[in-house]
């Protein structure tokens, strides 16, 4: 995807506009897959509920469908039987989609550092934000969460991303 | 009236106004349900996007929007298509018998305050939101996947047994009121009863209760609203006849499910409450839109508080709650008013 402006500083600034109202919505309305792994979703479960509150910005709608859902939150440390299953419900999410890691364990392995846990999701899916902890309390999660929202305004839905852009980012 | 291209072109321009203003309710709708179900659990809900998190739907609309376009491997190409869209054409086209105002109210001899008067209203409402089912059956059919199937002969074999219940209970309705117009049914309850209580069909003791208890439930299950919401069942059947539904596709069955919510709750507002009934309306008419969407709003949130209070009931309670309880008492009830309007035939609409 996209669109190549050269040479007109007008449609530049309407595309960088039109981006911006895109990145806002899609930062605002975040909608988590309802998958939880082990010990770290139920870190998840209460940061989506009282005291913490994900719903605040737009998150507590955890959809039960792939299709559905924005954002995979991998709770929880991926065996090696999980981890096809893992990249099969990545792959029939649809884009955008975006991908936290949560806890040690999806991070790095963590404690499992044995020939049954996959040591690291980032092998077998993207990664967009790592969320150090074992378990990570809400609030981490909740700070994960809003990097990742700053990460989703920075990007480039409709055009390719200038060199220039990339030195600064 | 008019010439037949003005009555043609104010009913273009009132369904028009009425569609918009059902999409707004829609996504108003979303976001009062995620605020009051977050008070309800005692959280805070929406609030970072625009004040009081009220550019949230919009938020919502344009990620749907520019979500990935997705057709499963296998699907029925044609129908995964057409489903969506057949459930909320149907949605908005239940809604246009539903009289929001007095028919006092009119420009060229065309009464504004309705979209359509035909002389069966209360059939065609069970009539074209039976057709909304084909919707989901044939979203869940041709998605090619199990999930979907089986929550889509969740949802028929469901709609079809309350619709039964919530049948008989509306012919009891029609019996007091003897018409099948929704303007006259409303009309009726505008006069009152020892000049000061209004003969809303609610009033009617003892059947006018019971009649109401039974099109509620039946209206919830019918809408698949929780208690009911099993055809959406995430613990079993991931979400149900829309699983494979993602961006504006799955956007549509939304619209569909909450404008069928809108127009369950009118529905009850006509045939039980007086509809735009209220203190005033013979004096000031256009006061009966406000009171309308007053009561409409006041259903609306009541069903958002059962979303929030019950448990989700199992399948053969269900089937057990619509054939065992429901059906019976809606004959009982129906023999009841039979008598009743024998006895007292000035209470059948004269």
């Amino acid at each position: 995807m996209g669109v190549s402006t050269p040479g007109s500083p007008f449609l530049t600034t309407t595309v960088a506009q039109f981006e911006k109202l895109i990145n806002w919505a899609r930062a605002s309305s975040v909608w988590p897959f309802q998958f939880g792994l082990a010990c770290c979703a139920i870190e998840m479960m209460a940061t989506a509920s009282a005291r913490f509150d994900l719903a605040r910005f737009g998150a507590e709608m955890m959809r039960a469908s792939p299709r559905q859902s924005d954002l995979m939150i991998v709770a929880g440390r991926v065996s090696q039987k999980m981890g096809p299953v893992l990249r099969h419900l990545y792959d029939q999410m649809l884009e955008p989609k975006w991908v936290i890691a949560m806890g040690d364990c999806s991070s790095c392995g963590g404690v499992y550092n044995n020939y049954a846990v996959i040591q690291g999701v980032d092998k077998i899916v993207p990664v967009d934000v790592y969320v150090a902890g074992c378990p990570p309390t809400p609030d981490n999660l909740l700070y994960g969460f809003i990097k990742l929202q700053e990460k989703i305004a920075r990007e480039h839905p409709l055009r390719p991303v200038t060199e220039k852009e990339l030195k600064t980012a | 009236m008019g010439p037949l291209w003005v009555v043609l072109a104010i009913t273009a321009v009132k369904s028009l106004v009425v569609i918009v203003a059902l999409l707004t309710a829609f996504a108003y709708m979303t976001w009062l349900e995620r605020r009051l179900v977050s008070r309800f659990q005692v959280r805070i809900g929406p609030n970072r996007v625009g004040p009081f998190g009220l550019l949230q739907p919009v938020a919502d609309g344009i990620k749907l929007f520019f979500k990935e376009d997705f057709m499963p491997s296998g699907a029925d190409r044609a129908l995964y298509f057409i489903a969506p869209g057949l459930a909320m054409v149907t949605a908005f086209t239940a809604f246009a018998v539903i009289p929001f105002g007095p028919p006092e109210v009119k420009l060229w001899g065309v009464p504004l305050l309705q979209i359509a008067n035909p002389n069966a209203g209360i059939l065609f409402i069970l009539a074209v939101s039976s057709i909304g089912l084909y919707g989901i059956i044939l979203g869940g059919w041709s998605s090619n996947s199990k999930y979907p199937l089986l929550g889509a002969l969740r949802s028929s074999a469901q709609m079809i047994s309350y619709e039964l219940g919530v049948g008989l209970t509306l012919v009891s309705v029609i019996l007091l009121s003897g018409t099948l117009q929704l303007p006259q049914i409303v009309e009726q309850q505008t006069l009152t009863w020892f000049g000061f209580l209004p003969r809303w069909n609610i009033f009617v003791i003892p059947v006018g209760p019971l009649a109401f208890l039974l099109f509620l439930i039946g209206a919830t299950a019918e809408t698949n609203r929780a208690p009911f919401d099993l055809p959406e069942s995430e613990q079993e059947l991931t979400a149900g006849y829309h699983t494979e539904y993602g961006g504006m596709k799955f956007a549509a069955f939304f619209v569909a499910e909450y404008v069928n919510l809108v127009t369950a709750s009118a529905v009850a507002v006509t045939l039980f409450f007086g509809g735009w009934d209220g203190p005033f309306v013979d004096q000031v008419p256009l006061l009966g839109v406000l009171w309308f969407i007053a009561k409409v709003f006041a259903f609306v949130f009541f069903f958002i508080w059962l979303r929030a209070t019950l448990p989700r009931v199992r399948y053969d309670q269900l089937m057990d709650l619509g054939w065992k309880l429901l059906v019976p008492l809606a004959i009982l009830n129906l023999a009841i008013t039979s008598a009743i309007v024998l006895i007292w035939p000035s209470l059948g609409g004269g």
